[in-house]
């Protein structure tokens, strides 16, 4: 009898077969179908995995003999190719009775599955790299913003003008030497250039020079680690020519949260299932014939995940805020949104027609002014009262790391009366113990937000987006939304990968497992931005947040910053202006449940490098990081804030214990 | 300090303030400017003075809008007065009867979807309603293919495009649809329903000029609206129309300077199923230099010997068309739209276009899927001639045989849209929502006898908006989707069906 290997990286795992029906179907099927043309990625990693029960039984005792071993088992991915202890013996129960081997050294193809499923999702490596964070009650502090020498943002500012100069003299003089260049920019026989010359100058000018840190084409699954076609540009980054090779680095970029991005496993399982029972896609709207009971099934599963009565999905995440507010608000109603609000809610906006006026990011005292000065005021010109006033934020927000103020925005809306929506986007399945988003980390009723907005295409691994609320509202919205009466509607193995994600979240298949991913994202986030923090690096957000931005400021230190990451085999995402303020480009780490400790150890020794290199480590101090000694003394004692400027190894060393204190 | 010594100390000042400011770099040549336009031209030094002075003062204003001229100032006790006083209109509006009815009928298939399913009310019934019209749905080898994808890539890609969220799939499908249309690129987004929304106002800004066909679909409309150009609209498929439209523009803007212009049209009408004509279009953009932002959402893989759309099927350059925009979606099975045209045209909307920038790229196993649909169109052209020869099955059963209905689609359209004649509404005297009305009852009459088919949705009204402002509506229809799925036989027994419901239907109302 052949012993299964653990291909589940979860310490903690069981052997229940997932209750979907159409997991229960294929009971008896096997796995893999032959393909005509097997692709050949597929084919060379697909060992066909035989029966199920034994290798589960062997997870149980190996999740067993983990919990009992008095120091946690380090597995990393160093050690895949050595001998792997079978611990199938560590239990009485269910046990094969056929004599094991202790040091079965696993075949070539097994070693490389679990290579592969563990470059997806990283084995947790200690049961204490686990957190479970919620909002602790005290008042909501908005996160300290530590600002860098003057000289960073002068020479910042100093860089920009260098770029807009050079650029206006290329531009100059390529006008006139190179005409046929800048062909697309001038009137060409009687039309008007396509983009113009000033929209387009920041791209031409800015953008293109550090093109080849946007856009690189991948392969295969964007999990622990992301593999990245290496591309090449002859040209300053006009074109890029692929050099047919691959890297494989970690992956500090993907919205892959909980690290649903996998090909392996419970929910591609269900995902294969539903093609071959529903097919590929349903080939028709929602309310036309592209409503089935897998797509009701996915409403109700999500509804009851977000704790609301009633819920509808979309095939994207865009498109449903971009429908959702033309059905909320219209002429005569106010919207007042969130001046970071993503470029979806503005969208939707706008074809409200409603009026829309914003507030400062997450400034609560602003959001009051706002709405006494419009309730006060009615509308424009008449002077009439609004007919309703719509509240738009974001739960967690993808360039700041910063969550909404969500009890300051309750106790507003009671005396404000205005009506609320929260973009889920990336706060869902990332936020509080039990991953249902915002509400759930600040301990807060959903009954209290009147519309829960998020996207699947983050936490979840699939694609698209829902709208939860009130039956009512919901049942309004399905006769009345256009993407509904228009759109596509989600493909079904999208909505399995949904379906089967949520179930593991909730511990409906493979109790234990969407636990440990939550907290093992939980730990994560805080460690890595505790680590960055205490190195000296200015990171902007909340403590819980998973999304991490690290400040840069001078532009060119963007390429340089992706630069050397690549070259460590880390892609990290940069983003600069427009998309962030002149002054503060930054790179943005996110966070997930398949990275291991060693993961981000690897990362901070990386930014470590680095941030000594290319001169990123300017935090002050203000917003924590600081020595265990001083943060002990502080409150009494007037001492100025040391800069924090820790070790590596110290870092290293107390980071596992510290993230689970306040990261001061 | 005494009274007389003020003099010099203020000398003093003087002094010490001139020396700052001749140490200052660059201050020589502002005197050296100051004394010299002094010499040449006092009265002008007087006003760069006065400028100066304006331009500071301007500066320093603080910001205004016309909004607040009107401002009434009120005390604090007032504004919480005014606060608890004010009383919000619900979120959603009560439901009509029309919403509760349309919630209640919608259908809901259990299992499969195809050319047959089972619906949530026990009924196994004929799919007339899906575009699933080449049955590619029920094709083992592209879920074989799918799950091989799904095997190496995940799921979802987590992430936009332009955050390594564009995978080798993605590029080979961009390819692939820009082979097979001709087209030097191809843009790839997740959702077709979501694509031309963006495109337009990814290239059409304020001031730019779009005329469009009067009968659009909802997504253009909602492209043309956010991108805030001006808008002229032209009679549906009025040729002659449209050149007057042009020659309008043209010499409206001709003392202007000139700015971006653009005709918007679609190849196969969503709302009425009839064909663009793409020649004379062409001819009509080239003459008065506009650009053709034209949408084959409904024509792509249907029209022309391999599906390449309206191009193909009227002998057109694929190039002609500026922006070309089509989906991946319906008749191919996957999912996503797409935009074909130049280089230059497709790299814009990378970094541009919202729901491209900012949005999750599509799944693998759906860019796998339309790359495999897409070259099974090439390479087996008779899965669309087979197809056609349905679509010849069902029009004989309905538009000259029913006495009731008119189809205004074109021949080879597999979607067909069913008009009440003029004369039925006339003489019956039928309003819009009567015509609703009957046609929704004629779509649970096929239901009843086990064909599922649908009805046009019209266009939603905005929030707050007089429906008698709600601007063109399509004229109530039936949809009947023909599908190879079905045999010749069982195509014709379902337009019987639908037949004589319409006719049941109809005749039962005085
Ligand atoms: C706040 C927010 N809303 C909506 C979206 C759009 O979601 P999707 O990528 O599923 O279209 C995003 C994704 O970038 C987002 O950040």
């Amino acid at each position: 009898m052949p012993n299964r290997f653990n291909i589940n990286p979860f310490a903690t795992n069981s052997p229940t077969t997932p209750p979907i029906d159409v997991m229960n179907e294929k009971k008896d099927q096997t796995r893999r179908p032959s393909f005509t043309k097997p692709n050949k990625l597929a084919s060379l990693f697909g060992g066909s995995p035989k029966g199920r029960s034994d290798w589960q039984a062997a997870i149980v005792a190996q999740q067993q003999a983990l919990l009992n071993s008095p120091s946690p088992q380090q597995i990393n991915s160093s050690s895949l190719s050595l001998p792997t202890i079978n611990l199938t013996t560590a239990t009485g129960e269910k046990m094969p009775s056929e004599p094991k081997t202790l040091f079965q050294p696993p075949t070539p193809e097994e070693a490389r599955r679990l290579a592969r499923a563990h470059a997806q999702f990283g084995p947790l490596g200690s049961q204490s790299h686990r957190y479970s964070s919620r909002h602790t009650g005290v008042e909501f502090a908005e996160p300290v913003e530590d600002e860098p020498p003057y000289y960073v943002l002068l020479t910042t500012y100093i860089s920009y003008l260098i770029l807009i100069v050079f650029g206006h003299v290329r531009d100059f003089f390529g006008k006139r030497l190179r005409a046929a260049h800048y062909q697309h920019l001038a009137e060409r026989d009687g039309y008007a250039p396509l983009n113009s010359d000033f929209d387009n100058f920041y791209t031409r000018r800015l953008k293109m020079r550090i093109n080849d840190c946007f856009s690189r084409p991948t392969t295969g699954v964007p999990g622990r680690y992301i593999t990245l076609l290496d591309r090449k540009s002859d040209d300053g980054n006009n074109t890029f020519t692929l050099q047919g090779t691959t890297t494989e680095t970690l992956n500090m970029s993907s919205y892959n949260y909980l690290g649903f991005a996998q090909s392996e496993g419970p929910c591609a399982d269900a995902a294969e299932a539903s093609i071959k029972k529903y097919g590929i896609a349903m080939c028709s709207p929602r309310s036309e014939a592209g409503t089935s009971d897998l797509t009701l099934e996915v409403e109700d599963l999500i509804a009851n995940f977000v704790r609301k009565p009633a819920a509808m999905v979309f095939s994207m995440g865009f498109v449903t805020n971009a429908t959702a507010f033309p059905t909320l608000v219209g002429k005569g109603c106010l919207m007042i949104s969130d001046e970071l609000n993503h470029s979806s809610i503005r969208f939707g906006a706008r074809l409200s027609g409603a009026v829309v006026t914003m507030f400062k990011h997450n400034d609560m005292k602003d959001l009051e002014r706002v709405l006494r000065e419009q309730i006060s005021q009615g509308q424009p010109r008449t002077h009439r009262p609004w007919k309703k006033i719509l509240v738009a934020v974001e739960g967690l927000y993808s360039m700041e790391g910063t969550m909404c103020n969500l009890p300051a925005l309750v106790q507003l809306k009671q005396k404000y009366k205005y009506h609320l929506f929260v973009d889920e986007a990336h706060s869902i399945g990332a936020l509080g113990p039990q991953g249902r988003g915002v509400c759930d980390y600040f301990g807060i009723d959903p009954a209290e937000i009147d519309v829960l907005m998020g996207t699947l295409t983050k936490s979840f691994g699939a694609n698209g987006g829902y709208l939860a609320a009130d039956k009512h509202i919901i049942d309004k919205l399905r006769t009345q939304n256009a993407a509904m009466l228009f759109a596509e509607s989600p493909a079904p193995p999208v909505l399995m990968q949904i379906a089967s994600s949520l179930r593991v979240i909730t511990g409906d298949i493979s109790p234990g497992q969407g636990e440990e991913r939550l907290q093992r994202l939980a730990f994560n986030s805080r460690y890595l931005r505790l680590g960055l923090k205490r190195l000296g690096f200015i990171v902007y957000g909340h403590d819980d947040s998973p999304i991490i931005p690290v400040l840069l400021y001078n532009p060119a230190k963007m390429p340089a910053f992706s630069h050397e990451m690549l070259r460590r085999k880390i892609s990290v995402v940069v983003v600069g202006y427009p998309a962030t303020p002149l002054v503060s480009s930054r790179a943005r780490f996110c966070v997930s449940a398949a990275h291991t400790k060693e993961d981000l150890d690897r990362m901070l020794a990386a930014c470590d490098e680095i941030g000594d290199v290319l001169q990123l480590k300017f935090s002050s101090g203000v917003a924590g990081g600081a020595e265990p000694e001083e943060w002990v003394k502080d409150e009494k004692s007037e001492k100025p804030i040391m800069p924090p400027r820790w070790r590596l190894e110290e870092v290293l060393k107390r980071g596992t214990e510290d993230v689970k204190n306040p990261l001061m | 300090m005494d009274l007389h010594e003020l003099p010099s100390t203020v000398m003093r000042l003087m002094n010490d303030a001139n020396a700052q400011f001749h140490k200052m770099p660059g201050s020589a040549i502002i005197l050296r400017y100051i004394k010299s336009s002094y010499q040449n031209d006092p009265f002008r030094s007087a006003i760069e003075l006065l400028l100066f002075l304006f331009a500071i003062r301007y500066l320093l204003a603080p910001k205004y809008s016309t909004q607040k001229t009107k401002h009434v100032a009120l005390t604090e006790e007032e504004i919480d007065e005014l606060v608890e006083d004010w009383t919000p209109e619900p979120l959603v509006a009560a439901p009509t009867k029309l919403d509760e009815l349309e919630n209640e009928k919608r259908p809901v298939i259990v299992g499969p979807t195809g050319p047959k399913v089972k619906l949530s009310n026990g009924r196994t019934v004929t799919n007339l309603a899906s575009y699933n019209f080449y049955n590619f749905l029920a094709n083992e080898t592209l879920k074989d293919k799918a799950i091989a994808t799904l095997r190496t890539y995940g799921v979802g890609p987590c992430g936009p495009p332009g955050f390594y969220g564009t995978q080798d799939v993605h590029i080979k499908t961009e390819g692939d649809v820009a082979a097979h249309l001709g087209t030097p690129a191809c843009i790839i987004y997740a959702q077709s329903f979501s694509t031309i929304s963006s495109v337009i106002p990814s290239f059409c800004k304020r001031g730019d000029i779009i005329v469009a066909d009067s009968s659009v679909n909802f997504a253009i409309r909602k492209g043309i609206q956010i991108s805030r150009s001006t808008v002229r609209w032209y009679n549906h498929n009025d040729m002659e129309d449209l050149e007057r439209v042009l020659q309008r523009v043209t010499k409206e803007q001709a003392k202007k300077p000139l700015t971006r212009r653009f005709i918007i049209t679609e190849g196969l009408f969503e709302n009425s199923g009839d064909v663009v004509n793409l020649p004379k279009i062409i001819e009509l953009k080239l003459r008065y230099k506009f650009r053709l932002i034209l949408d084959e959402t409904w024509s792509y893989g249907v029209l022309g010997r391999t599906g390449r759309g309206v191009t193909e099927s009227q002998n057109v350059d694929a190039r002609e068309v500026d922006m070309l925009i089509g989906s991946l979606c319906g008749p191919l099975c996957a999912a996503g739209g797409f935009c074909a045209g130049t280089e230059e045209v497709v790299e814009h909307q990378r970094i541009s276009s919202a729901s491209y920038t900012y949005s999750a790229a599509l799944p693998a196993l759906l860019a796998t899927t339309a790359s495999e649909t897409i070259s099974m169109l090439q390479e087996q052209p008779e899965i669309l001639a087979g197809l056609r020869e349905n679509i010849k099955s069902m029009r004989a059963q309905l538009d000259p045989r029913s006495d009731w209905v008119r189809c205004t689609s074109a021949v080879d359209n597999p979607m067909m849209i069913l008009v009440l004649k003029p004369e039925v509404v006339a003489s019956k005297n039928l309003n819009i929502e009567d015509q609703n009305q009957l046609l929704q009852d004629v779509v649970d009459e096929c239901v009843t006898n086990s064909v599922l088919i649908t009805r046009l949705k019209s266009m939603p009204l905005a929030i707050g908006t007089n429906p008698r402002d709600q601007g063109w509506q399509p004229q109530p229809a039936l949809k009947v989707c023909v599908t190879t799925g079905l045999t010749k036989k069982e195509t014709e027994k379902a337009g019987i069906v639908i037949r004589h419901a319409i006719t049941k239907v109809i005749t039962r109302r005085k």
